[in-house]
């Protein structure tokens, strides 16, 4: 049976059993509203052309589609094409989805902008599109990933954003989470929440995945016009997995297209220090929907390890587990070490300096290469650069940064 | 009749309000929830709203995050929760008791049988902050129903009329109305405000009505009883937990009681001017 993927998440926000509307009472009226206007906006020709003239003339879209010759050939196998995500304006995919948001609450006459950040990566796209519009940014950053992402965090002041550390639970991704959603259920009459992944509850899911989307229909457009053929296989990393999604999506479709999530394993899966629900989770409930957790037997949410900050989440997002569970894509981990041996070989061969989340993806392809074999070609999104991420490589390779 | 009704029956007929106060479970030990409650009782406890512990309590302030830390430090889980429940039962076969708390919890040990050792356990009602109407659908509702557990729902000055039909339908036991656009420990208490709100939602849900969050001292206590059915109190008695850890259970008891005088206090105030 063939599947329409465009008519998932269904009207509640559910796909198969996941996703769906787990908020807080308070903000219930506000996520119908947003429900509403993005659903008028999803049919507004206008709308996305103004999305579209933003995306290449502010981000610099389309992003190129490289086709990566060394390191092919260091791998051993399939044709490596990179999508490069890291040549977008701000450094990541994050800012497709920021620009998006950033409309929406322009056309909802909401004045003031808050998000939450990993990597830091959302919320200098976030702080960036809050700037050109003028509009109020605050972001909320666990306490652990102020002091290892220090340039982002720099970055978001420059901006003239305030950037709010996170103190309480694991003090990463999660916490951040958490206060951006008090913040939100106390300013919700002027405050627009733009969630940095393809998580939260409906419409978020739906509405960062449209935005995001535009990376895949680039891709198959770019691969198109080099090989004439569609590629055999997608490599993406999964965080909340936006950037994935926003790979995978027009490709569902075409069940030939081989797709692989790629999950944080931290210090290896058996280890249990890792961020890979999808890999070792189960089913549960957080911030907004109903998805594959990191938790222990009673419900808690477990703290997560990846040397990334991107993809330290216990989460993700609801339309990767129904996506795993019809079989549709895959989801595979590969550990701290793998994704740093990966980012190395990416600098070295061919002078990109991957962000250590993208090197997650690129480590995968490595092992997969071989198996897909040379008459193969596959896409590995470069979700963005790794300049953010110098003081933890200087430490690892040891050199003073 | 479930407990709860039988319980807002007999205060009407008194021409009392309830008091409802509002303890994490767990917090500051796992030792001295019980003693607490039966404390909080004879304090002047009308109904107990027992906080169930979850890591990543979104919609808490500073004051019940840091007693959930405190309470998932020394392990409290759902199912230990219900155990206090059955305990406290055991001495008070009266008093009813809501567990409030997220969904996950309740979705990890599965919506049937939580429903079935909740009510085990003596429970009578379940407010799940992050599981609304919409989401009950799928098999929360049926479950708390086949149990003859009362689903309490939040009701927020953000919530248009078009939802309240769904909280009635689904709803039992009293209506949860949030006093403020906040967290739970917030300063905004805006009296004419809630007074407003209270009176529409009257017209609409003919339950009776609580009013929490923000409510930090006798006198805002007395404010809200003059315009609801019970007042919850959370925040103002779990900040009195912070400190006392490790320390004997008679000690904690007698903290928590002490803290809940003024509110019992401003309810009684309320009551005597209104409707006595
Ligand atoms: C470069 C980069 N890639 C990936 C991610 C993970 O997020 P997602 O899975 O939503 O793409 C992040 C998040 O901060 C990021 O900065």
């Amino acid at each position: 049976m063939t599947i329409d993927y465009t008519q998932f998440p269904d009207a509640r926000g559910h796909f198969g059993p996941y996703g769906g509307i787990f908020a807080p009472e308070t903000l219930m009226a506000a996520l119908a509203a947003l429900q509403a206007q993005y659903a008028t906006l999803k049919q507004d020709a206008a709308f996305w052309a103004a999305l579209a003239a933003d995306l290449r003339d502010y981000v610099g879209r389309p992003t190129p589609l490289y086709f990566a010759e060394r390191l092919t050939a260091a791998y051993g196998g399939a044709k490596i094409y990179l999508k490069r995500e890291d040549l977008n304006h701000t450094g990541a995919h994050k800012v497709n989805n920021t620009i998006g948001q950033a409309l929406l609450a322009q056309r909802l006459g909401k004045t003031r902008i808050i998000a939450e950040t990993g990597a830091g990566q959302h919320g200098v796209a976030t702080a960036t599109v809050a700037a050109r519009l003028g509009l109020e940014c605050v972001v909320y950053m666990g306490a652990d990933d102020v002091a290892r992402q220090a340039p982002n965090v720099a970055r978001m002041k420059m901006l003239g954003a305030e950037v709010v550390p996170v103190t309480s639970g694991t003090r990463t991704l999660k916490d951040a989470l958490n206060e951006a959603m008090r913040d939100w259920v106390t300013h919700v009459d002027d405050t627009f929440y733009i969630i940095g992944t393809v998580a939260g509850p409906h419409p978020y899911p739906e509405m960062v995945r449209d935005f995001q989307a535009v990376i895949g229909r680039e891709a198959k457009e770019q691969v198109m016009q080099k090989e004439g053929r569609l590629p055999d296989a997608l490599v993406a990393c999964v965080g909340g997995g936006s950037n994935a999604i926003g790979l995978f999506y027009e490709f569902l479709p075409h069940e030939e297209v081989a797709i692989y999530g790629v999950e944080a394993a931290g210090l290896g899966l058996e280890s249990g220090q890792h961020a890979a629900p999808l890999c070792a989770g189960r089913p549960g409930v957080l911030h907004g929907n109903r998805t594959y957790l990191m938790q222990d037997d009673n419900g808690q949410i477990m703290g997560t390890h990846s040397i990334s900050a991107g993809l330290d989440y216990p989460g993700v997002g609801p339309e990767h587990a129904w996506l795993k569970d019809i079989g549709r894509a895959n989801y595979v981990a590969v550990t701290d070490e793998e994704a740093l041996a990966a980012c190395r070989d990416l600098t070295r061969l061919e002078g990109i300096l991957p962000a250590l989340e993208s090197s997650h993806a690129l480590a995968y392809a490595k092992k997969l290469a071989p198996e897909l074999g040379p008459d193969k070609i596959m896409i590995v999104n470069l979700s963005g650069r790794g300049d953010k991420d110098m003081k933890t490589l200087a430490a690892v390779e040891g050199f003073e940064y | 009749m479930s407990r709860i009704a039988q319980t807002f029956d007999r205060l009407r007929r008194q021409g009392r309000t309830a008091l409802i106060p509002y303890i994490t479970a767990g917090d500051p030990h796992p030792d001295c929830t019980v003693a607490a409650m039966h404390a909080l009782v004879a304090a002047g406890a009308d109904l107990i709203e027992l906080g169930v512990p979850f890591s990543d309590p979104m919609a808490d302030g500073p004051v019940i995050q840091k007693a959930t830390e405190r309470a998932l430090a020394h392990g409290t889980s759902l199912a230990q929760v219900l155990g206090m429940v059955a305990a406290f039962r055991r001495q008070d076969p009266h008093t009813p008791v809501v567990l409030m708390g997220y969904a996950n919890p309740i979705e990890a040990m599965g919506y049937v049988p939580f429903a079935l050792q909740a009510r085990a356990a003596g429970v009578d009602g379940v407010l799940t902050v992050d599981l609304p109407p919409e989401e009950a659908l799928d098999g929360y509702l049926e479950a708390l129903k086949t149990e003859g557990l009362d689903r309490i729902f939040l009701v927020a000055p953000t919530t248009p009329v078009s939802r309240l039909q769904a909280v009635a339908d689904q709803g039992a036991g009293f209506v949860y109305y949030v006093s403020l656009k906040g967290v739970t420990g917030a300063d905004a208490l805006d009296v004419a405000d809630v007074a407003e709100h209270v009176a529409a939602l009257k017209q609409h849900i003919n339950r009776p009505i609580g009013i929490g969050f923000g409510i930090r001292d006798g006198e805002r206590a007395y404010e809200m009883a003059k315009l609801a059915d019970a007042v919850i109190v959370g925040s103002a008695l779990v900040k009195e937990m912070e400190g006392l850890q490790g320390a004997p259970c008679q000690q904690v008891v007698e903290r928590v009681a002490t803290a809940l005088a003024p509110f019992r206090a401003g309810v009684d105030r309320a009551d005597e001017e209104v409707k006595g």
